[in-house]
């Protein structure tokens, strides 16, 4: 538990230097920001619209030799429309990065589980995962093929690392028919070894791969999400069981879900204290 | 811990003088009974009014270099009556800490009803929140009046029999005639001080950076202005002041206790230093004690004011 590092939490103003459309939508916005450049796969930022709000988002793009770094965003309600309406050179305040981030030690042969706006935090995981020579399973949902995030560049890591990409989406029309977690299950069931699961995207499928870890006795990360306010581990609007997911988070493992299984996949508290379903 | 760091508060036992601050983690049952295992001798819950609030947008929170922290929250909260729930969750398994609820309402009225509410789901004594500086109509726009204050207490203590804490703003000409107006309404404790109202801007975008624009300041700048709200209290009233305000380290802490508090509430620090704050605060505290030849903790309260 470090708390709160002064410099990063500092809040700095930063020029967008590019925008990019991923699907219809779903956007990327890069910024130059050293910190932010450094940080690791699973950290997130508070990304403040001057003005309009600020949101907690995973950064998914990290370039500390260009200084850069992005975040990936879909637009689902006030905070993320404004944003979307943003262009190069506008400008967005940024605190963080904050919160720990995926364990790549020891990770020899690992399968990816990602679906919608979670593979904001998966994509740069695999690109470090590839440069370490890891072995990678990538299984990749979506809705529909117009929902796929990140297909090329995940393809394109994996080309280079050697690894298997597995899409899937719910109505078939790309890849396999179905739910991403069926086609973790076949792949585990046709005994596929694999040292170490990840996974971020809804939490219910998250809570249904947490079972299937379990299940086949995998070690286990899951990146979670929950309304935040402050990222310092003050307010409490983020907690989970007695993790706060800003400071303890938002990378958590198997053996930290088991503790909070009453609650993860099930219920989250709202910005009021209040208990939502998830 | 050594019993030289035991306290008692108007008849609540606390085994170290440190206490988690009012809207600090305390929305659940789980996060309070965390701060207890990690060494908070009493803890405070988020404030609590009678209807459920979101509070406002983000950002809700500023840091400010070299002062501290901003935050423009606006009480949210889930409401006395979802509230009571964690209270009794809280409460049910046993606890070794007393917890304290922190209270806001519109009226005495309100501040009476959630006092009853919470106090009957088991809360060991309310702290009544007269000093929020960024919600209209409660918090401060009550705290600054003593006699909106001496309302607000006397309708509480007839509705509870627990003891009845009352929280102050800095942001009063005299804080001294606000802390007594309370304490002749029956008031049980009196714990100094709320945020400052306070604000930042951006200047690359001309925006206030809270959401609410003003805030409130907490943190390092705050504790100078504390310790002299807690010294000029202690002189004039004879009821256990709680002292709050920038306390980081046993130092701080120690230096509170001289000015007269009781004991010491820690919030802000616990972004940089984690829970673990009120272990290396009271064992700070103890070792000063014993060093210093005293038996008790007790013994430092107050000794600044001899001349």
């Amino acid at each position: 538990m470090s708390g709160c590092h002064t410099v990063v939490s500092r809040m700095r103003t930063v020029k967008l230097t590019s925008v990019t459309a991923e699907t219809s939508a779903v956007k990327s916005f890069v910024f130059n920001d050293e910190l932010c450049s450094k940080a690791e796969p699973g950290q997130f930022v508070m990304v403040w619209i001057p003005g309009v709000d600020e949101v907690p988002m995973s950064l998914s793009m990290l370039n500390s030799r260009k200084g850069q770094a992005a975040v990936t965003v879909e637009r689902v309600g006030e905070a993320t429309e404004a944003l979307h309406r943003m262009k190069t050179g506008d400008t967005v305040g940024v605190r963080g990065p904050f919160g720990n981030s995926y364990t790549v030690e020891n990770a020899r042969k690992v399968m990816i589980v990602g679906g919608g706006t979670g593979l904001a935090s998966l994509a740069p995981l695999a690109e470090k995962l590839a440069k370490a020579r890891t072995e990678i399973a990538f299984l990749l949902g979506a809705k529909t093929r117009s929902n796929l995030l990140f297909h090329a560049r995940i393809s394109d890591v994996l080309s280079r690392a050697g690894g298997q990409l597995v899409v899937t989406t719910e109505d078939g029309s790309f890849g396999l028919k179905g739910l991403v977690t069926a086609s973790a299950e076949r792949l585990l069931e046709q005994g596929e070894k694999v040292n170490m699961v990840y996974t971020c995207g809804p939490e219910r499928m998250m809570q249904e791969m947490f079972l299937l870890a379990e299940r086949f006795h995998v070690s286990f990360e899951a990146s979670l999400e929950r309304f935040m306010r402050c990222a310092i581990g003050l307010c409490g609007t983020c907690v989970i069981g007695r993790y706060r997911v800003c400071q303890d988070g938002p990378v958590f493992s198997g053996q930290q879900l088991r503790e909070v299984k009453d609650e993860f996949g099930r219920w989250r508290r709202g910005f009021d204290g209040r208990k939502t379903k998830v | 811990m050594s019993s030289r760091l035991t306290v008692e508060i108007a008849g609540l036992r606390l085994s170290n003088p440190t206490m988690l601050a009012a809207g600090i983690l305390g929305l659940s049952a789980v996060s309070l009974r965390e701060a207890i295992n990690q060494g908070a001798g009493a803890v405070v819950s988020k404030s609590v009014g009678l209807k459920p609030r979101s509070g406002y947008s983000n950002p809700a929170v500023a840091q400010v270099e070299g002062c501290g922290l901003l935050n423009a929250m606006g009480l949210p909260n889930s409401g006395a009556g979802h509230f009571a729930e964690e209270i009794y969750e809280l409460k049910r398994d046993g606890l070794r800490a007393p917890v304290i609820a922190s209270v806001f309402g519109f009226t005495a009225e309100e501040f009476a009803e959630a006092s009853r509410i919470l106090a009957k789901a088991g809360a060991d004594a309310i702290e009544l929140n007269v000093s929020c500086p960024h919600v209209k109509k409660t918090g401060s726009e009550i705290g600054q009046s003593p006699r909106l204050v001496s309302e607000v207490v006397r309708k509480a203590k007839c509705a509870i029999a627990n003891p009845v804490f009352i929280k102050l703003t800095p942001n009063v000409t005299d804080i001294v005639e606000v802390a007594e107006a309370a304490v002749e309404a029956g008031a049980d404790a009196i714990v100094a001080i709320n945020t400052a109202r306070a604000m930042a801007i951006d200047i690359e975008t001309a925006y206030p950076i809270l959401a609410n624009r003003i805030g409130g300041l907490s943190g390092p700048a705050l504790k100078p202005i504390a310790v002299r709200c807690v010294y000029e209290i202690y002189e004039a009233v004879d009821v256990p002041v709680i002292g709050c305000g920038g306390i980081a380290t046993w130092q701080d802490a120690v230096e509170f206790m001289l000015a007269g508090a009781s004991a010491v509430q820690i919030g802000t620090a616990i972004a940089s230093q984690g829970l673990g704050v009120f272990r290396s605060v009271s064992k700070g505290v103890d070792t000063y004690v014993r060093e210093k030849g005293f038996r008790s903790v007790k013994e430092i309260v107050g000794l600044s004011h001899r001349r």
